[in-house]
């Protein structure tokens, strides 16, 4: 039982948050917004630099061999900066593919552009009626010859707009909501029957509605078994959870301390706000709502590593729970302590607050979860 | 960072919890389950059971019976004893009033005291609030006077839990009128057999008899029992309130009552099946649990940073302990009274004894629910553990 990290990580830790420090304040973060796919193609090569875009590939594939720790240490340094560079679908979604089904020849061509920052990716999963059910798949995949013939239509796919790379879940045998007949398959962005419909999303990132019409790939493009592939999904979509959850903490961190930083220097009625009792006990609750947070994203962290996938998935869901729940409240009350400047677009917590909402509805909410873990015998 | 107990962490788990399987009196564990209050013997038998394997002050140095355990070891045998479950240690004396002795104490009280309260020789009780000093304790008024090798006490405690049993009290009294209201406060132990001394049941909305009136008139106490400095009383109270951090989230106790609860959730029917098969009572009691595992890892981390970098420093996520580990107690009496619904309603009126066998397992589910409203009121209400947040760790 230990929660310390151990000295490299702390280095890790250092070198993230130092990099973060000096590139990314709130005005810079404006700036990047505006750069043409709505992120810094600078800020990304100074990540990739720093080593941290191949942290967790082994060093046989050109990376640095992170587990899940590392990950964690990253993913809060993004969130407390606010970070929009595509890390969650470059590196921990598309990388999960490839590291834990790719062949050496996918992860041939594709990890080396990860590592060095040439290439971005993005996954390709939700589609119109299947919410937060990662087996509901419409899109189809059929056999012709040696090769798969993609058509479906996907939604707000992050990153969609920039990845070079789509990696697409689409259905090789079955019905709809299947759990069995689903495949993973590898879809350069500019194949032919490849459409791309991109916005960006409330939280200042970007994501594409993408359409597949009769798009033709190899049979080399399928990622692990093309007709039986949905534990690989669960795998990878909870580690991206896990991600989101050490993400909504580092932006939670960030809420917490803004907001207790304007109670201190907003003085109204003659005192700083923050001397008002209801505003310090609402600060503490705040507190509370994180400090739990922190407790279940240092859990799902670990759980990442279960070797049980019933277990490992209940208690990423029990974690995502947690998060959505605390993620809700800091939220909420950060823009409520800050009063009117809290609503303007000027002022940075709403951002942090729209971040942290986009995070709840991403991979099953509050609700999808709770119900989740009761349907599976609770926690105790 | 790894948060899996190691090897020799999870057999010690299993040495502790077999010990309560071979040596818990089943009758205690029984009444325990069922929310039932235990008589002073059955505790006591518990306590010297424990005292004899050499773990009724586990905590404590090893010079004065501890057993050098560390941290997480500490976190495992309180977990065990609470989800067993098996009677806690008496508080007041082993992690109250024993820690004050044998830190501010001089050679004599360690020698005299120590061993007594380890074998619950003494039970022991705590004279701190008053009727004019609950969250606001500094101003207490139960004053000391001294006159000759006397101290003469004058004055009233409340709240005093198990007073009714007790032998021995650690008294806050003011022992210099004129001092600013902290500076005032000397820390007095003394005999409840003592001429002077009355105590008066306060009947709690439970029905039950736990907390106490105490009335003290013209107490005569020897003034070799007062611990430590003169006047230096709050410094002590302090460092007691603050030594007990971690306990106070009572994540066994709450893990043994969400148990109970899912076990009776698959018994009792509602519209024609067993209520656990109701979806949005499985989503409650779901919710209930997430937030006890969320507790269980910030009281580990606590605990881990306390084995790692000592108790000097607290960590500023013990401070969640408190409010958490009471509201989520809270709920489980909550989610207790949904399940029997509306045989929630008779009272037993034989108490909470057992002899009434017609009540068996209801008979004490209201009464839990009510009684545990205390929890966010004592040992400093959720208000206060806000205000020190507040103040503590946010700087406000």
């Amino acid at each position: 039982m230990d929660f310390d990290l151990t000295e490299e990580q702390r280095l890790l830790k250092d070198s993230i948050d130092g990099l973060l420090t000096d590139c990314y304040d709130f005005d810079s973060r404006k700036k990047y917004m505006q750069e043409k796919g709505g992120w810094s193609k600078a800020v990304w090569g100074k990540l990739a630099e720093q080593g941290l875009l191949g942290l967790p590939f082994s060093e046989a594939d050109g990376g640095f061999g992170g587990g899940g720790v590392e990950t964690m240490i990253v993913m809060e340094a993004l969130g407390k900066a606010l970070v929009l560079e595509p890390y969650l679908a470059t590196v921990v979604i598309g990388g999960g593919f490839l590291r834990h089904a790719g062949t050496d020849a996918q992860k041939a061509a594709h990890v080396p552009g990860i590592v060095d920052g040439s290439k971005t990716l993005a996954f390709a999963q939700l589609e119109k009626n299947s919410r937060y059910d990662l087996f509901d798949v419409a899109t189809t995949a059929k056999k012709k010859g040696d090769a798969y013939v993609i058509d479906g239509e996907k939604f707000v796919v992050l990153n969609g707009e920039n990845a070079d790379t789509l990696i697409v879940t689409a259905r090789t045998k079955g019905n709809r909501r299947d759990t069995t007949g689903i495949g993973v398959f590898l879809v350069p962005a500019d194949a032919k029957g490849v459409a791309r419909k991109s916005y960006p999303t409330q939280d200042g990132l970007h994501a594409a509605d993408i359409t597949f019409t009769g798009v033709e790939v190899g049979s080399d493009a399928a990622i692990g078994n093309p007709e039986d592939s949905l534990a690989l999904i669960e795998r990878v979509v909870d580690e991206a959870r896990i991600a989101l959850c050490a993400e909504a903490v580092g932006l939670m961190d960030e809420s917490l301390k803004t907001t207790v930083e304007y109670i201190k220097t907003r003085k109204q009625f003659g005192v700083a706000i923050g001397s008002f009792q209801s505003l310090q006990h609402r600060a503490s609750d705040m507190f509370v709502a994180a400090e739990q947070a922190r407790s279940m994203s240092m859990f799902a962290t670990m759980a990442g590593d279960f070797e049980d996938a019933r277990e490992r998935s209940n208690a990423i869901a029990a974690a995502k729970v947690q998060i959505g729940k605390s993620l809700k409240f800091v939220g909420q009350q950060s823009i409520q302590l800050h009063g009117g400047i809290g609503m303007t677009m000027e002022a940075k917590i709403g951002h942090y607050f729209k971040r942290l909402t986009m995070i709840e509805n991403t991979f099953g909410d509050t609700d999808y979860h709770q119900r989740r873990v009761a349907d599976a015998g609770g926690l105790i | 960072m790894d948060l899996a107990f190691t090897k020799e962490e999870q057999a010690f788990r299993e040495e502790v919890r077999s010990f309560f399987r071979d040596n818990v009196p089943p009758d205690t564990r029984r009444k325990l389950v069922e929310g039932r209050h235990l008589s002073k013997d059955e505790m006591v038998t518990w306590w010297r059971i424990l005292n004899k394997k050499g773990w009724g002050v586990s905590h404590w140095p090893k010079e004065y019976g501890g057993t050098g355990w560390t941290a997480v070891q500490h976190y495992i045998f309180n977990e065990e004893l609470q989800s067993y479950p098996a009677p806690q240690p008496l508080a007041f004396g082993v992690s109250m009033v024993g820690p004050v002795i044998y830190t501010f104490g001089n050679e004599e009280q360690k020698k005299k005291y120590l061993p007594r309260i380890a074998n619950v020789d003494d039970w022991w009780c705590q004279g701190f609030s008053e009727p004019g000093s609950g969250s606001d304790l500094a101003s207490l008024r139960t004053k000391a006077e001294r006159k000759g090798d006397k101290w003469i006490i004058n004055g009233q405690k409340t709240w005093t839990t198990l007073a009714q049993h007790a032998d021995m009290i650690f008294c806050l009294c003011r022992t210099d009128a004129n001092a600013k209201k902290q500076m005032g406060i000397s820390f007095i132990v003394f005999s409840m057999h003592s001429k002077g001394v009355t105590v008066r049941p306060i009947q709690t909305i439970d029905g039950g008899h736990e907390v106490n009136e105490v009335f003290f008139d013209n107490v005569e106490v020897p003034i070799e029992n007062l611990i430590g400095e003169e006047n230096k009383g709050w410094d002590y109270a302090k460092f007691l309130l603050g030594n007990e951090r971690t306990g106070i989230a009572r994540v066994g106790v709450s893990k043994e009552r969400l148990r109970r609860i899912r076990d009776l959730a698959g018994k009792v029917e509602s519209g024609g099946k067993p209520i656990i098969q109701d979806a949005s009572f499985r989503e409650k009691l779901a919710a209930c649990e997430i937030e006890l595992k969320a507790l269980e890892l910030t009281q580990l981390r606590v605990v881990a940073d306390e084995g790692k970098h000592g108790k000097g420093k607290p960590n500023p996520a013990s401070s969640v302990l408190k409010i958490k580990g009471s509201e989520i107690q809270q709920t489980t009496t909550e989610l207790l009274m949904e399940v029997i619904g509306p045989f929630a309603a008779p009272y037993d009126v034989h108490g909470d004894d057992g002899s009434n066998e017609a009540m068996d397992w209801t008979a004490q589910i209201a009464p839990s629910y009510f009684n545990n409203r205390k929890v966010s009121i004592y040992g400093g209400s959720n208000e206060i553990q806000r205000n020190i947040i507040a103040k503590a760790v946010l700087g406000l």
